[in-house]
């Protein structure tokens, strides 16, 4: 394996993590009426960097947040060599007519947003679901789903992997398998 | 660990501790699942499951059938009452009959100890023991421990007692197995008749008096007589029984500290324990039968992991 490879540093991270809340306040208003999903296990942190950052735009914003396992539902369960392990759900309200903005930190075939699909309508009728990523790894969808709000964009070939890591050594990398 | 370590799930005592974590783990992700307005997963969409029950069941066949439909599994329902092993056919022809029919994995109950086992070795498809004779019953023993580390947070450490017809429970040796793998302390306590001969060797204790036991534990499980399964007389009469094991509140309530009380049912009230008593908050009989359908998905789920299609 080669050396992996820095496509974001901490203070870029930070820079687009700033303008994904700007648009999300555009077409949020107060946030009354939308609930911040972020998937399991990577997407809940960068949910909980959103909440953060929103917070400290208005105070006043009432932010209600989840995390969502869609393990259960994935379509790859007993098709893979490692077993599939849930993460724990937190959704302690129901999400009939909410506006909910799905949270993943890479978005890559698609195939975890579209099972994050199912599992979010066992909680209720949405009024609309949206997806956020902090990376659109383009070119490589399995099925026909596409972000509304993207961090950055990136083309990268198959066998290399985009990998966020989070915490006091914050950084984007690409490492090749 | 990520995996179970075993292919089916036959007895506690074929487990390691790691794979009670893993499927207590799983547990607590179905059990979210079950509490909500939805309660229904497609992980096993494409996977059907066989319920052979050799022998009578309420709970624990309602409870499989209720956790693999939770899991959007196909079920065939089988009872032994009503089908051709009345008119002789062997236990491999009948479930090599019902496999032909691509079923992928077997829940079977039966009142012969080791059934499951024999089975096991002669079929290809995952088995779980839903009861073998007096031999084990390990989904209700991991929901029996699922159950105090609610209570509790932890098993480790816990004082159980297990009352009542140790010589004849499946229930109580799948028990024993489990906690003590789980590091909590184990004692048995019912007449003499009724303990199985080398029952220390297990590395439990045996208590005779029944206020003893209830003043050292943590926990009581109540077990019932098992009529069914005894051909000589053990004690003189239930009446008798009652008043020497039975758990009423007037003995509840004369301990020092508040215990918590289990019972795998069915119940025999007013001879092991009494209405009030299994109505009690105290009692958490009915948190057992709901976290047995989380246990079930959570041993279904695993074990169909290794079904590749």
């Amino acid at each position: 394996m080669s050396k992996p490879k820095s496509i974001l540093d901490k203070q870029q991270i930070q820079i687009i993590i700033n303008r994904l809340c700007q648009q999300l306040v555009e077409n949020h208003d107060d946030f009354s009426n939308t609930i911040l999903i972020g998937l399991q296990p990577r997407g809940v942190q960068l949910c909980q960097r959103i909440k953060a950052y929103l917070k400290s735009i208005n105070s006043k914003f009432e932010l209600k947040i989840g995390s969502l396992d869609i393990t259960f539902y994935r379509d790859d369960f007993r098709r893979r060599e490692d077993p599939l392990i849930a993460s724990s759900t937190s959704l302690d309200v129901s999400l009939e007519g909410k506006k909910v903005v799905v949270i993943d930190d890479v978005l890559y075939t698609g195939r975890s947003v579209r099972a994050s699909l199912d599992a979010l309508l066992d909680y209720g009728r949405p009024l609309s679901i949206e997806l956020l990523v902090l990376i659109d790894r383009r070119l490589s969808r399995h099925v026909p789903i596409q972000p509304d709000y993207v961090g950055c964009t990136i083309d990268v070939v198959a066998d290399e992997r985009v990998s966020v890591e989070w915490g006091d050594n914050e950084r984007v990398i690409l490492k090749s398998e | 660990m990520s995996t179970l370590s075993v292919k089916h799930l036959l007895g506690i005592k074929n487990l390691q501790k790691e794979d009670i974590d893993l499927i207590f783990k799983t547990a607590d992700n179905f059990k979210e699942v079950i509490n909500r307005p939805i309660r229904k997963v497609p992980s096993l969409r494409d996977i059907t499951i066989a319920n052979l029950f050799f022998e009578n069941s309420t709970r624990t066949r309602l409870s499989f059938e209720l956790a693999e439909k939770r899991l959007s599994a196909d079920t065939l329902n089988f009872s032994a009452a009503s089908s051709s092993v009345k008119k002789g056919e062997t236990l491999i022809d009948t479930v090599n009959n019902i496999l032909a029919m691509k079923v992928d994995m077997i829940v079977m109950r039966h009142p012969d100890a080791g059934a499951s086992t024999f089975l096991a070795n002669h079929v290809d498809v995952p088995i779980v023991n839903a009861g073998d004779g007096t031999h084990e019953h390990p989904t209700q023993a991991l929901l029996d421990a699922y159950s105090i580390r609610e209570k509790y947070g932890d098993v480790n450490g816990k004082k159980v007692v297990i009352i009542g017809d140790i010589l004849h429970s499946r229930v109580a040796l799948s028990n024993i197995f489990c906690l003590k793998m789980l590091g909590a302390e184990v004692k048995v306590c019912g007449p003499s008749t009724l303990m199985p001969k080398y029952i220390e060797s297990l590395g439990v204790g045996y208590e005779p008096y029944l206020m003893t036991a209830l003043e050292w534990c943590d926990v009581a499980n109540m077990l019932r007589i098992q009529l069914e399964r005894q051909d000589t007389k053990f004690f003189p009469s239930l009446k008798e029984y009652s008043m020497m094991y039975g758990l009423n509140k007037k003995r509840l309530d004369s301990l020092s500290k508040q215990i918590t009380v289990m019972h795998p049912g069915p119940i025999n009230r007013g001879v092991e324990i009494t209405s009030d008593v299994a109505d009690s908050k105290q009692a958490i009989i009915l948190d057992q039968v709901e976290n047995g359908v989380a246990i079930r998905m959570a041993v279904l789920y695993l074990l169909a992991n290794s079904i590749k299609k």
